[in-house]
């Protein structure tokens, strides 16, 4: 077969396109959901938290989390007022060293605070999803990634249970399940989001501290209060793209 | 030819390389899952496999289709935005089949401290009591209604087929 330079300059263009298609893969399964139209993340107000366990156990329930184990787990801070009397120790910052209280996760809340002094608040923490995440890194057999769509997944079938991930994340966010003895984290109820439903943490939540945010969607409310919020990350200079935002976040909590 | 006369050996090294690199192309055929790489240094089939897994929270849309007198009384109240899993618990299996999955009414003296128990820790703008106090050993829903706990909204019918909506 005998190929002029005119056919080939046709040609060659075709293979391209047809070479992109098959690195694309097949389409996905689930017809009416498209992985390339969302960017997923979630937004906590510090503000509405009032610490009453409901998205602890209600990741519990549905996403079968071992007891003593969290995808989700609630901390209450408590930062105390600068000593300013003499016999007070002056040396101790409360900015920096805050009373952390996180007692089963927060699951059944927390015990009645009765000391009014000082600032207290509830820090909702769980997988930050980020979008260059440390534990996706260290992977050495590919068992979690991030997806298309921005969540970081782990891939149970594949994971050895080395532990690499559970000491690479920053933020505390994995564990390994003691019976599958593999890597286990929150999927941002990625069995949820997918079928247009919202987390089990964010539809539990009484006061709507927690939402869903799709960053890909220019509906979503999310973008208006990006602007209009002090809105930050936790440990931001670690570079890791964390897409868990806090509005009003306190400069104690690490 | 006289360059390979005592090159014989240096071929049959380059077939044992070349052998071994096709047994290493099949094994690798067999051992590779067939969507490793589909979108990354990872199995594609996974991200499937996790969106498989089963509900358990109907979600609020899901209830309001069947209860939507529940939902239109506590649109006007202060528990508008709570949603119904939030204190009924987990029910895609009565959303599934709601013949014979019969939820359990939650019980306010538990339920509702959860929440309003008094806290210096909570938000000051948030409704909380000392239950002790407030109602000396009463169950809530005997001033408060649940779905619409505001004291102007007197409570109309019965709690047991109220508070669950479930008829």
């Amino acid at each position: 077969m005998k190929i002029s330079r005119r056919q080939l300059m046709i040609l060659l263009p075709a293979a391209a396109v047809a070479w992109e298609s098959v690195l694309a893969g097949t389409p996905e399964e689930s017809p009416n959901y498209k992985m390339s139209e969302h960017w997923w993340g979630m937004l906590v107000d510090i503000d509405k938290c009032i610490g009453c366990g409901n998205c602890v156990r209600a990741c519990q329930t549905e996403n079968d989390v071992p007891d003593g184990f969290f995808r989700t787990w609630v901390e209450r801070y408590h930062r105390s007022d600068w000593p300013m009397s003499e016999s007070g120790d002056v040396t101790t910052n409360p900015l920096i060293a805050p009373e952390v209280i996180s007692p089963d996760g927060g699951k059944e809340g927390f015990p009645a605070a009765t000391d009014e002094s000082g600032k207290y608040f509830f820090v909702p923490k769980m997988c930050n999803h980020c979008a260059d995440s440390p534990c996706t890194q260290v992977c050495p057999v590919g068992a979690t990634f991030i997806s298309p769509d921005g969540v970081v997944l782990v891939d149970q079938k594949y994971c050895l249970g080395c532990a690499y991930c559970v000491q690479a994340c920053p933020y505390g966010c994995r564990y390994i399940h003691p019976t599958k003895e593999v890597a286990d984290k929150c999927t941002l109820c990625y069995h949820r989001i997918t079928k247009g439903l919202t987390t089990a943490c964010c539809e539990a939540c009484p006061t709507g501290a927690r939402q869903l945010v799709d960053l890909k969607d220019p509906k979503d409310p999310i973008h208006a209060f990006l602007k209009t919020h002090s809105v930050q990350v936790l440990k931001p200079q670690m570079a890791t793209g964390a897409k868990l935002f806090y509005n009003d976040l306190d400069g104690s909590v690490r | 030819m006289s360059v390979f006369k005592d090159a014989g050996h240096l071929f049959r090294f380059a077939g044992l390389f070349v052998l071994a690199f096709l047994i290493f192309l099949v094994v690798r055929h067999y051992v590779v899952p067939k969507s490793f790489g589909q979108y990354g240094h990872y199995r594609g089939a996974s991200i499937g496999e996790i969106a498989q897994r089963p509900v358990k929270f109907a979600g609020h849309e899901t209830c309001e289709g069947c209860h939507s007198d529940v939902a239109t009384k506590k649109s006007a109240g202060k528990h508008a935005h709570v949603n119904c899993e939030a204190c009924h618990g987990a029910l895609a299996t009565h959303a599934d089949d709601p013949g014979t999955v019969t939820p359990v009414l939650p019980d306010t003296a538990t339920l509702c401290a959860r929440c309003h128990t008094a806290s210096a820790a909570k938000p000051k703008g948030f409704p909380q009591v000392v239950p002790a106090d407030h109602s000396q050993g009463l169950p809530c829903e005997t001033c408060h209604q649940p779905h619409s706990p505001g004291m102007d909204a007197p409570k109309t019918d019965a709690p047991k087929t109220d508070a669950g909506g479930v008829k």
